[in-house]
């Protein structure tokens, strides 16, 4: 049964998000050296950019499990689509705020009207009406597969987001790591996958520990869950 | 196709006989244009550079009160129950309703704003491309607009609940609608923007009713 699997893989992610956040940060604040041009402040990038490349693969990832549910009426993959939504909408909001605390000492505003910038916030507006619209739906089944299609017709979206920066060329810088090559230093390139497998770890850990409540809370009135040791204690 | 023909038909004589709704979306509209120069002060120069963006939002958000009567009337008296029976494609029926409330609540904003225009001292050209963008944007609006009604059918706080799910997915017509305008002031082609407009109006004719119809099937299962 995938909830007691959830449970066992939830404390071993859980353990793997805390030492490879620990360790990023160690590595991007005291190993990385100081960057030429942006100085210190470059450093929030270890937070930013992960947290950014996830919001986006989340939204992916929730519109899939979104579009399961919808096509072949999967209990699970519905519940999965709803218990990634919180943890996506937080990663957006944190890329939005650091991107804005980077921005004040290198652009000199909080705030820029750029491209990306506009459609990482319709990011975090899709993320928040997908959340409210499940949460006014009282009937679940229903309230499953209304929210599905919403998220479904929001990843139009995503790939606007991920081109935004080379369609409209604007203020936002572009990806410095490419496939084909990376001008970056490799002690930044350690802190930044460390980081964005921390964030993934951290992800996966959240999502199934969520999961595992919408199990129970929908299964509330079934034998198995009645039978279970932390239920009847 | 005459399926089409009746829905619209049928749509345009209730609105017809229900007129005051028709005008409160549209004394919306008016009222909230003509806020602005009172909110912001009278200095020509700045209103001609807000014009585009100000008249845009407004039609946006009259368009969102409307939506509410794109379905609930039907919904509540059970018509909308015996349309998704009828044999004939839903989707094609879906469009029908969403032409009707485009006309009645679409297209009276088009054929106004040019003197709401004049208003904000635009000039003839800025008006032509405004009224030119609307005229592609403002069914888009209702399109998009039918699938967020259609998933909030019958809920309550429905109202705030659509302005939530539609407006970020209009981001995209207000950015190339007002971005048009803007290319006209400031003295550049403003093809481009109008192309991609049209571009998002047939990608919605496409797309929208049938998205709209499942959704609408998904509410009323």
């Amino acid at each position: 049964m995938f909830y007691g699997l959830a449970g066992k893989l939830v404390p071993w992610f859980a353990a793997a998000a805390a030492v490879l956040f620990a360790v990023g940060l160690y590595i991007g604040f005291f190993v990385a050296p100081t960057d030429a041009v942006q100085s210190e402040a470059y450093r929030i990038i270890f937070i930013h950019v992960p947290t950014s490349i996830l919001s986006m693969f989340i939204y992916l990832v929730m519109a899939g499990y979104a579009a399961l549910g919808l096509i072949f009426n999967t209990r699970l993959s519905s519940m999965m689509a709803t218990a990634l939504a919180p943890t996506g909408a937080l990663f957006t909001f944190i890329a939005l705020w650091t991107g804005a605390l980077w921005g004040k000492p290198m652009w000199g505003a909080w705030w820029v009207w750029d491209a990306r910038l506009t459609s990482e916030l319709i990011l975090l507006f899709l993320y928040l009406g997908f959340i409210s619209l499940h949460a006014s739906i009282e009937d679940p089944r229903r309230a499953d597969r209304a929210a599905a299609l919403l998220a479904i017709v929001g990843s139009v979206n995503v790939p606007i987001i991920y081109f935004s920066v080379k369609w409209w060329n604007t203020l936002h810088q572009g990806a410095t790591i490419k496939f084909t090559g990376t001008s970056m230093q490799i002690a930044m390139q350690q802190a930044l996958f460390t980081m964005l497998l921390a964030c993934w770890a951290y992800a996966i850990a959240m999502t199934l520990l969520r999961v595992r409540s919408i199990i129970l809370e929908r299964e509330r009135n079934t034998q198995w869950v009645q039978d279970l040791p932390e239920v009847r204690s | 196709m005459s399926l089409l023909v009746l829905v619209v038909q049928r749509d345009l004589l209730l609105a017809v006989r229900r007129r005051a709704d028709v005008l409160t979306t549209l004394i919306f509209f008016i009222m909230v244009v003509s806020l602005f120069p009172l909110g912001v002060g009278p200095e020509p120069v700045m209103l001609r550079n807000m014009a585009p963006g100000v008249v845009w939002v407004a039609a946006l958000l009259a368009s969102m009160l409307s939506l509410g009567r794109m379905f609930s009337a039907d919904y509540q008296d059970g018509t909308l129950e015996q349309m998704l029976l009828v044999p004939q494609s839903l989707s094609m029926l879906v469009l029908g309703k969403i032409l009707a409330h485009w006309m009645v609540s679409g297209l009276p904003l088009v054929l106004l704003a040019p003197v709401l225009g004049l208003q904000f001292d635009m000039t003839g050209q800025g008006l032509g491309v405004l009224v030119l963008g609307l005229l592609l944007g403002t069914p888009i609006l209702s399109m998009i607009g039918a699938i967020g009604a259609a998933l909030t059918l019958g809920l309550r706080g429905g109202g705030v609940l659509v302005s939530l799910l539609v407006l970020p997915l209009c981001i995209p017509v207000l950015i190339f609608g007002t971005g048009a305008v803007e290319a006209v002031i400031s003295g550049i082609s403003y093809s481009a923007n109008l192309l991609l407009l049209a571009a998002l109006l047939v990608l919605a004719l496409v797309f929208t009713p049938w998205v709209t119809a499942q959704a609408l099937r998904i509410s009323m299962e």
